[in-house]
């Protein structure tokens, strides 16, 4: 870790104006991720700017029946909500798929959205990365690539988003509230992560000068039918293979409106609305679930050690959306998957 | 703390910053400090209280062996700057024991064995201690499942999960 300067920033209008200032400075709220990072030379900020005593932890209602959640309320504390248990168990069962509890007390909302891949190549300084030294070369495409991306991928960077959370707030339609020097502005969650393309440096749509206060979720929370499935080397404290976020919205033996969104297999939280649409007026059984999966992998490539995660993802979302139909979501503490 | 070589890389040298002096409850008592921005929680606990019982493992949120409570919370010391829990209550497996009186949880270590060469044991107690705290685990599978931030590389997991169950029933957590 390189020295560097540290202020508390006073207000959100302070944390923006010091970031503005000096834009070799990072914001840092829980640090699970960015302390990391910079223990290994990968983040070299000037300067930390401390947020983490803003007032934006706090789970608030809104007008239109849902629910704002403050950027800095911690993992846990979002997952245990009582609103958010109920109405939005979703997003419970992702965030508790996560990490460990030390870290899900540590880890912010906002960070969340904002931590960096963990691809090895990414973290080992010595090896090319474009997503680290944009220009330099990927070291995956042609290295050991088995825990990486199938979908969204480009010559550039085929890295992986990391977060369970952000799939299942891809699945709810969550939006992401962000405030800078101009003005507050509202993302689709959708708009918020980026596809590596030509610049795998830039993981998502925020401005430099712009700071996350909130994440949205709208009213709809999916709490009857829904389930999040994690695949992972080992049954817990891991990083997802992949991961199904599958929520049903179901009248009599027809699906009204699906949801259906992949953590592990892209650059981004993969939301597909194609195979949402395809099940639409179905009947929520495997064979429509095998067609959407098809669907939604479509475009599907594999390299070299990670092509198992193509039939992977298919199975699990045919599971996935199983257990959400019969309402017999995945247990994130007994992890037998039925 | 001595700069790597990318430190010297950077076209717009950092000034070395300060120390700054912060103020941290320590097992109960308050206590005041003077260190760097970069100052882990848990280098500060070891290296400025001497309060070694903490330990570090991977040193960087893999393993566990350096969780404490930070206002009665479990977190990863080593993924902690000092500098940010400035004012906070921190207790480590040094503030457990009531005076000889062993904490319920280090009585059931002992009586289960729950561990072989003790290195991740003060993580695992006090992870354990934040797990109680928090109320979600019932169940072996709960608390295998709410542990698994704490890496144990002998192997003693049984034997954890067994003296955590038996501790709840001692503090009166479980039925």
């Amino acid at each position: 870790m390189i020295n560097f300067q540290y202020a508390r920033a006073n207000d959100v209008a302070d944390a923006v104006r010091m970031i503005a200032a000096e834009p070799s400075a990072k914001f840092i709220a829980g640090g699970t991720n960015l302390i990391d990072l910079m223990k290994e030379d990968v983040e070299r900020p000037s300067r930390l700017i401390d947020i983490s005593r803003l007032p934006l932890n706090t789970i608030e209602q809104t007008a239109d029946g849902g629910l704002r959640i403050g950027a800095l309320v911690p993992n846990s504390d979002l997952a245990h909500h009582p609103l958010v248990e109920q109405r939005y168990p979703l997003l419970s069962s992702a965030i508790l798929a996560g990490a460990s509890a030390q870290l899900r007390n540590m880890a912010s909302t906002g960070g969340n959205l904002l931590q960096r891949t963990r691809c090895a190549y990414f973290y080992d300084t010595v090896t090319p990365c474009n997503k680290r030294e944009p220009g330099s070369g990927c070291s995956a495409i042609d290295g050991v690539n088995r825990i990486h991306a199938i979908l969204g991928t480009s010559e550039a960077c085929i890295a992986t988003h990391p977060s369970d959370m952000c799939v299942a707030l891809a699945a709810l339609d969550a939006r992401v509230r962000v405030t800078g020097p101009a003005a507050e502005r509202v993302m689709a969650f959708n708009d918020f992560h980026r596809l590596p393309g030509n610049t795998p440096q830039t993981d998502t749509n925020l401005l430099p000068d712009e700071i996350v206060i909130a994440v949205e979720l709208p009213a709809q929370g999916f709490a009857e039918n829904y389930s999040y499935l994690k695949i992972r080397d080992r049954l817990s404290y891991a990083f997802a293979l992949v991961s199904i976020a599958a929520a049903l919205e179901l009248e009599g033996d027809t699906i009204k409106q699906a949801r259906l969104a992949l953590g592990g297999v892209a650059h981004k939280p993969w939301r597909d609305t194609a195979a949402e649409a395809a099940l639409r007026g179905q009947a929520p059984n495997a064979v429509n679930f095998g067609r959407a999966a098809d669907l939604l992998l479509r475009d599907a490539r594999g390299y070299e050690h990670n092509a198992f995660k193509i039939d992977l993802a298919r199975r699990g979302i045919v599971r996935t959306l199983t257990q959400a139909a019969q309402a017999t979501p995945q247990s994130q503490s007994v992890k037998k998957i039925r | 703390m001595v700069q790597r070589s990318t430190a010297q890389r950077s076209s717009n040298p950092i000034r070395t910053p300060d120390k700054i002096s912060i103020a941290l409850i320590v097992n109960g008592v308050e206590t005041s400090l003077r260190v760097a921005p970069w100052t882990t929680l848990l280098d500060a606990l070891r290296d400025h209280l001497d309060l070694t019982g903490t330990k570090k493992g991977c040193d960087h949120g893999q393993c566990g062996a350096c969780t404490v409570l930070v206002d009665g919370r479990r977190i990863n010391s080593c993924l902690t700057l000092a500098i940010m829990k400035d004012g906070a209550k921190v207790t480590t497996i040094e503030g457990l024991a009531a005076g000889d009186a062993l904490h319920p949880l280090q009585q059931a270590f002992i009586e289960h064995d729950a561990f072989q060469c003790g290195y991740c044991t003060s993580g695992q107690i006090c992870s354990a201690a934040g797990l109680i705290a928090e109320g979600k685990a019932k169940s072996a599978d709960e608390i295998r499942e709410l542990m698994s931030g704490n890496i144990c590389r002998c192997g003693a997991y049984p034997n954890i999960v067994a003296a955590i169950l038996q501790a709840m029933s001692a503090m009166g957590c479980r039925s």
